[in-house]
């Protein structure tokens, strides 16, 4: 294998140089959240009034000129819309467009920041002014989430002053892609998507068919519900997946690569297409990369809505235009893959970690994490958590930190139950977890999985029957029906449940439930099935006296489950006013005025309108 | 030209969609999608036409494409395509009142997901990637936050009432 240096036709570095000029000449940056979550609540509206208000140049003391920048995602959904001055070193939280002039008049041309629309500490009651002093922000290490919500996400220019392209520079001009790939093997990087296999060894299993025509696809299936880590480094930040991808096509040796992206993404299929854009005109992707001869060119597949696309097998049977089902490995895609070709497949958030480790190297990526798993990872922080968005941490980082620390607790004061983690596939940690280190292997031990990192939190409201139905009937929904453990298994399954949360289950579905597990973990071909009876599985691990409530008692203890609910008046409150019975929508209440009146449970749908009528709180649920 | 009773679909559209994708099985997926933004569904005549110009595939082939994936339907969509998401983190703050609501309203049941006025279809969706702001509905694209069955019933009655203006 040739490795000799080869002598690049652009200077890197001289470019990036050029592109802080260009972004100097921005004058002062406001940066505005533009990511999924802060245009639905009105980040669009709140850019156009900064730059309506920007174009009077008057107004502007020091700077000569100011530039409303919108931005990928700043994890901090919960508090859009963002707005960061990164020159008054200032993050505004919950803009909305009549703020702007407040804060263009008081703080950009008298310099008095907005108390008002800064972040309240929900501990202290204080204002935090500064980005890495928000709680949520001051325990996270970013990589790949890195310049998410710094740069421009439809500017090249932007991610080349942040030192894009390169890491992708380096390996062209070192010219060894034998190196790559030992790099990313030292880093002890692993699979993001779920399964956590080594990636530099699969880079190594798919470069031993190096030769002939091999592709690279990067899987941005996100399908799990409550997890879109994915999405956001498509949004905010898609030139750091292409380096990525160059630089797995080029240890490899391939010259094609796909995006598979899910159909719910639009804003991250645009911004994509934008920069494979905008790479090609730089020479960064195309032909003859930066002169260094090799080829690479990605394409963007869209999805079309099947969860189980999001397995290997299945995503490229979708890339070729079929049924998205699963097939048998081996043979593995390292060998025949995508149009029976070598195919190396990485997880979006995998792929965005290459340019780092490559840039900064092994070791330092490595410096972070636990002995098994390395680097940081992201989660989705969503529920019932004070501060719900995305977070990267330190891969080792505990349970209690992410809720308590980053997350802020539970909503409402309430009290914290559980927490789901790794979407259908995955499985449920409760209170005992809090301390426990989470990475790959320990939430193996602990019955759940890393998956794709989606953390949904659960206080004592959540009934976790029910959301064990509820991801039950997800992948039951989602089987692609090739396996019929997994197809009748899943089916089944979601029977029983749902007849416990009727309350009509028999002690004895706990056991068949138990036995349909086994068998659809065993008898399926593919990680959908493999993994499907997980959240039944840890739940009744942990949480079997709730499964027993809803046999036994026909009682939900958290008072979820229609079925169950029992909705009583109180006849020593209840003053007989009839406004119950009149709100009733099934006329299930009976009684005369100024006497108490009864609910017929019978005809009673527990819909609770009376509830919320009743004047005397004289009813409630029980 | 067919000359079915039941709406004439016009095939020129489908061929200049077959066309700018390229008439190849991997684009199959890209041209359904197409003919779908088109027509707001997928016509029966569409697939079996597509199933016959293209040489690597048969109708059942695509029709077997069409059925498997949730994002295509093989019967009209309303104007207003509705999705409520369901994903686990909408789903514990509440996202099955607002659908309920949306269902009752239109008079919706299983294997009925448009309104009778062709106005407004209604489905659920696994996960929009918008966990920040569950519960989430979107409607034609645009990401409505924080959902209540008070807020959806204000925004159907907002749109039914620019409806009717217009």
């Amino acid at each position: 294998m040739e490795t000799e240096v080869k002598k690049l036709d652009i200077d890197i570095e001289q470019e990036r140089q050029k592109a802080v000029e260009l972004i100097k000449k921005q004058g002062l940056r406001v940066l505005v959240c533009n990511g999924t979550g802060c245009i639905a609540n009105g980040s669009n509206e709140v850019m156009e009034k900064f730059r309506e208000l920007g174009a009077d140049v008057s107004i502007l003391s020091e700077h000569d000129k100011m530039t409303t920048v919108p931005t990928g995602c700043h994890g901090f959904c919960e508090q859009g819309v963002l707005v960061i001055i990164p020159d008054f070193d200032i993050t505004y939280v919950k803009v909305k467009p009549d703020d702007v002039e407040e804060i263009v008049n008081s703080h950009i041309k008298d310099g008095k920041a907005v108390e008002r629309l800064l972040y309240t500490d929900p501990k202290t009651g204080n204002h935090v002014y500064k980005n890495e002093e928000i709680n949520f922000y001051a325990k996270q290490t970013r990589t790949s989430l890195k310049n998410c919500g710094e740069i421009n996400a439809e500017c090249i220019d932007e991610a080349i002053a942040v030192g894009g392209y390169r890491a992708l520079a380096k390996v062209l001009e070192q010219n060894n892609p034998e190196a790559v790939i030992e790099e990313i093997e030292k880093s002890g990087l692993r699979g993001r998507g779920g399964g956590g296999f080594p990636t530099g060894r699969k880079w190594r299993f798919t470069a031993a068919n190096r030769g002939g025509k091999s592709y690279v696809v990067c899987n941005g299936d996100e399908g799990d519900p409550g997890a879109f880590m994915d999405r956001s480094v498509m949004e905010g930040d898609p030139h750091k997946l292409l380096e990525g991808m160059a630089i797995a096509g080029f240890a490899i040796g391939a010259d094609e690569a796909y995006i598979y992206v899910r159909a719910e993404y639009p804003l991250a299929i645009k911004r994509l297409r934008i920069a494979i854009k905008q790479a090609e005109e730089k020479g960064f992707l195309g032909k003859n990369i930066m002169g260094s001869g090799f080829n690479f060119d990605i394409h963007i597949k869209e999805g079309a809505g099947a969860f189980v696309c999001g397995e290997e097998t299945a995503l490229i049977a979708s890339i070729e235009g079929e049924r998205g089902m699963p097939r048998p490995k081996p043979p593995f895609p390292a060998n025949c893959g995508l149009f029976g070709r070598p195919t190396l497949i990485n997880n979006v958030e995998t792929l965005a970690n290459v340019p780092a480790i490559i840039d900064t190297g092994a070791q330092w990526f490595s410096s972070f994490g636990t002995e098994t798993s390395k680097g940081t990872k992201t989660f989705a922080l969503t529920g019932e958590v004070n501060n719900t968005g995305l977070i990267e941490v330190p891969m080792g980082t505990t349970l209690r930190e992410i809720v308590f620390d980053i997350g802020g607790g539970i909503r409402n004061g309430k009290k914290f139950k559980a927490v789901q983690i790794g979407g259908p596939s995955g499985g449920c940690l409760t209170e005992e977890h809090l301390d426990l280190p989470m990475d790959y292997d320990n939430l193996i031990k602990a019955g759940a999985m890393v998956g794709s990192g989606g953390l949904v939190v659960m206080n004592e409201d959540t009934c976790i029957v029910e959301v064990a139905r509820f991801f039950m009937h997800f992948t039951q929904n989602e089987s692609c029906g090739k396996c019929v453990p997994c197809r009748e298994g899943t089916k089944n399954m979601l029977k029983i449940l749902e007849k416990i949360v009727r309350g009509q289950g028999e002690m004895k579905d706990l056991d068949t439930l138990e036995e349909l597990a086994l068998a659809v973990k065993e008898g399926s071909l593919c990680g959908l099935g493999k993994t499907a009876p997980n959240p039944v599985l840890s739940t009744l691990k942990y949480f079997r006296d709730e499964y027993i409530a809803h046999i036994k008692d026909k009682r939900c203890p958290a008072g979820v489950c229609t079925a169950l609910k029992v909705i009583k008046i109180n006849e020593e409150l209840c003053k007989g006013c009839t406004k119950c019975a009149r709100n009733c929508p099934v006329g299930a209440i009976e009684g005369t005025v100024k006497n108490p009146h009864k609910i017929n449970q019978e005809k009673c749908i527990k819909c609770g309108a009376c509830i919320s009528a009743c004047p005397f709180k004289a009813i409630s649920q029980a | 030209m067919s000359t079915q009773t039941s709406g004439v679909i016009n095939f020129k559209k489908v061929d200049d969609i077959i066309n700018s994708c390229g008439a190849k099985k991997s684009n199959l997926i890209a041209i359904l999608q197409k003919v779908q933004d088109e027509f707001r569904y997928l016509p029966q005549d569409a697939i079996t036409y597509i199933g016959t110009k293209i040489d690597e595939l048969s109708p059942a082939t695509v029709y077997g494409v069409a059925t498997f994936y949730a994002q295509f339907s093989l019967e009209p969509k309303g104007k207003y395509e509705v999705k409520c998401c369901d994903g686990t983190a909408c789903h514990v703050r509440g996202s099955m009142p607002v659908y309920t609501y949306l269902t009752q309203r239109f008079n919706l049941q299983e294997g009925k997901y448009t309104s009778d006025d062709g106005l407004f279809s209604v489905e659920t969706v696994s996960c929009l990637g918008a966990c920040g702001l569950a519960p989430v509905v979107v409607i034609n694209g645009k990401v409505y936050p924080q959902m209540t069955t008070d807020a959806i019933k204000i925004i159907i009655d907002t749109i039914i009432a620019e409806e009717n203006e217009g």
